[in-house]
């Protein structure tokens, strides 16, 4: 009974760290490449979310929904890259924070705006609403499975992408020198875009498979964003295999300590402060990993750079 | 004393700015809108919290992304030992509770102040984004901290029932109380005035702009930054401590993300490492989000590409504008 509670939780925590991946590689990317602090990428998990449900709502096709809301991200996140980033660049962290805080509170309006303040609720889609028997007498939602599953089929694009392809290696060449690279001949400002968009598509992704899981809400991207942020300083800025590592453990830790800590913490004192404490700690256990990788590593498990 | 016909334009403006402070309450409780009085207080009191953002971010150039965190936990502390006192139980068994603001505001100091010293002391182990970040995951966590701590109201905050009293003074009045912000901002800019002209604050300085260069030179920049960071969070904490005071009311809300975010963005507007100008920032900006709410429920959509201008084009904000060239630092 215990083994299955704990393999139930342990997928629940590779689902959400698999989610948080899709962002953390976007943003890293972007990091690493542009050296850009990019507040927004919430904004582009939600835009996500709010076009998968609406064409989801319309079609009845969850499919399609998933479909639209990938373009839409990268286009609205190219957009955004070619109007205001793209100024943004050559400026110090401290401004690409403000602007990139300016567009959150633009985007968080716009969306209140175009659909209304109030969440929307997307269903499951029908061919995965059922559960999965993995080991016998545990089912397991069968859409978190498939979540889990795209997760996992992009870390492994990505690592294609980046080792195996020409993109991938201007990618790789710009991380590490972008001035040297667009001396060599290669259109960097292209290829800041398109790197961009490809971050904002994965985003998107990310927000059309959070719908049936979450509210589709204004002000969705933000609490994702920040546990990303935690994702990327445990990793490493720039690096996506650390992005990937940093991913599956906030995932891992945070859904196993609200899981567990409440109760482990009976064993030692009584079950009312068992449970506050808990509480309090489990929410704060992430941000404990992150101090506890800080003072061992101060620039992350894989640090990019150096 | 200044004499007034020599005055430049930078101390015209200071001048003006504090006659016009001092005369308010009078002003307004002549035309009888004493609502005023109380935005006003809310205008000192953050302009308090972003002067003291802006010791950091401004004079020392650390970009802290978790300022509200200190400006929160100052406004438990009194709201904590405020309900302590009230019920007549004593915090985790130890001490009783009070609403003396003699004992409670330092002690929301001291709170922030030391929260501040272990913050920093991890994050300024870091630079760059990662400072950000870290600053910024660290308030974060304080967040939902409180959102958890049920005995203290959870999500939904502890109100308080009335104001800290201070010996000789009314606080429940609104004007008293107005003027005691304002003593303590004056207080505040001067001692940052003193701080950053002192040989801490000319090594702070250097810090920000060749960290290298003064480790080169012997300093123990590491500790210099850790001070100042400490100093910054305990008057944030002071200024939670005050808006716990002035809304009666305290809750995680204070220390979310945007809040942070709020704080610098008025930094910025009005005018970094001038230590003054962030006042005027708050001001305008409080005052920006007093007209535009007026005027349509979605504010934030003009407020957020401004910000985007403000960044690309003024950087200098309304002090640097108001006092002219002379007045950047």
């Amino acid at each position: 009974m215990t083994a299955l509670l704990v393999l139930e939780q342990l997928l629940n925590g590779l689902q959400l760290g698999v989610m948080l991946f899709l962002l953390a590689a976007g943003l890293t990317l972007v990091f690493g490449i542009m050296d850009m602090i990019n507040l927004a990428h919430g904004s582009l998990y939600m835009v996500g979310a709010f076009v998968a449900a609406t064409v989801a709502e319309y079609t009845g096709s969850f499919m399609l929904g998933l479909l639209a809301a990938l373009p839409a991200a990268a286009l609205v996140g190219m957009a955004v890259e070619l109007i205001a980033l793209r100024t943004l660049y050559e400026r110090n962290h401290l401004d690409q924070v403000l602007a990139t805080f300016g567009l959150i509170l633009f985007f968080n309006e716009l969306v209140r705006i175009v659909w209304g303040p109030r969440a929307i609720f997307m269903d499951v889609p029908e061919a995965l609403s059922g559960t999965v028997e993995i080991v016998p007498g545990a089912p397991y939602p069968a859409f978190r499975l498939a979540i889990i599953a795209a997760g996992i089929a992009v870390a492994l694009f990505l690592y294609f992408l980046i080792t195996r392809t020409r993109i991938g290696m201007l990618i790789r060449a710009g991380a590490s020198n972008r001035e040297m690279v667009g001396a060599l001949g290669v259109d960097v400002k292209l290829l800041f875009t398109l790197v961009f968009g490809l971050g904002a598509a994965l985003a998107g992704l990310a927000g059309a498979m959070a719908g049936p899981l979450f509210a589709v809400e204004v002000g969705m991207g933000e609490g994702v964003l920040i546990l990303t942020f935690v994702v990327i300083v445990i990793g490493g800025i720039g690096s996506v295999r650390g992005a990937l590592v940093g991913a599956l453990l906030v995932g891992l830790v945070d859904t196993l300590g609200r899981a567990f800590l409440p109760t482990l913490l009976r064993l030692v004192v009584e079950p009312a402060t068992a449970d506050g404490v808990g509480a309090s700690l489990s929410s704060m256990s992430i941000y404990l990993l992150m101090v506890a990788v800080l003072v061992w590593r101060p620039r992350g498990l894989f640090p990019a750079h150096g | 004393m200044v004499d007034l016909r020599n005055l430049n334009r930078r101390q015209a403006v200071h001048l003006v700015a504090l006659a016009a402070a001092i005369l308010l309450p009078p002003v307004v409780l002549a035309a009888d809108e004493p609502f005023f009085i109380s935005l006003a207080s809310r205008m000192l009191i953050y302009g308090l919290a972003a002067a003291s953002l802006d010791l950091i971010l401004g004079f020392g150039g650390m970009v802290s992304f978790g300022h509200a965190a200190f400006f929160g936990v100052g406004g438990y502390t009194v709201g904590i030992l405020f309900t302590h006192g009230f019920q007549g139980s004593e915090f985790l068994g130890l001490f009783p509770g009070s609403d003396n603001a003699l004992i409670v505001w330092p002690l929301a100091m001291l709170v922030s102040g030391l929260l501040a010293l272990a913050i920093g002391a991890v994050s300024l182990r870091t630079g760059g984004v990662y400072f950000i970040m870290i600053t910024l995951a660290f308030a974060q966590m304080l967040y939902f901290f409180f959102v958890s701590l049920e005995t203290y109201g959870g999500d939904d905050g502890l109100s308080m029932y009335g104001r800290s009293r201070f010996p000789g003074l009314d606080l429940s009045d609104d004007t008293s109380f107005y003027y005691v912000c304002l003593a303590l901002l004056l207080l505040f800019l001067w001692l940052g005035h003193r701080l950053t002209r002192s040989r801490f604050g000319m090594v702070i300085a250097g810090v920000r702009e060749n960290e290298r260069r003064m480790i080169a030179l012997g300093f123990p920049v590491y500790r210099y930054k850790l001070a100042c960071f400490t100093i910054a969070g305990a008057v944030a904490g002071l200024s939670g401590a005050l808006i716990a005071n002035l809304t009666e009311f305290v809750s995680p809300s204070m220390m979310v993300w945007t809040k942070s975010g709020e704080i610098m963005v008025m930094t910025i507007m009005g005018g970094m490492g001038t230590l003054i100008g962030p006042v005027f920032g708050v001001a305008a900006f409080l005052l920006m989000e007093e007209v535009l709410s007026a005027w349509t429920e979605h504010w934030q959509i003009v407020l957020g590409p401004l910000l985007i201008l403000i960044v690309l084009f003024a950087k200098r904000g309304i002090y640097g504008w108001l006092v002219g060239r002379e007045g950047g630092r």
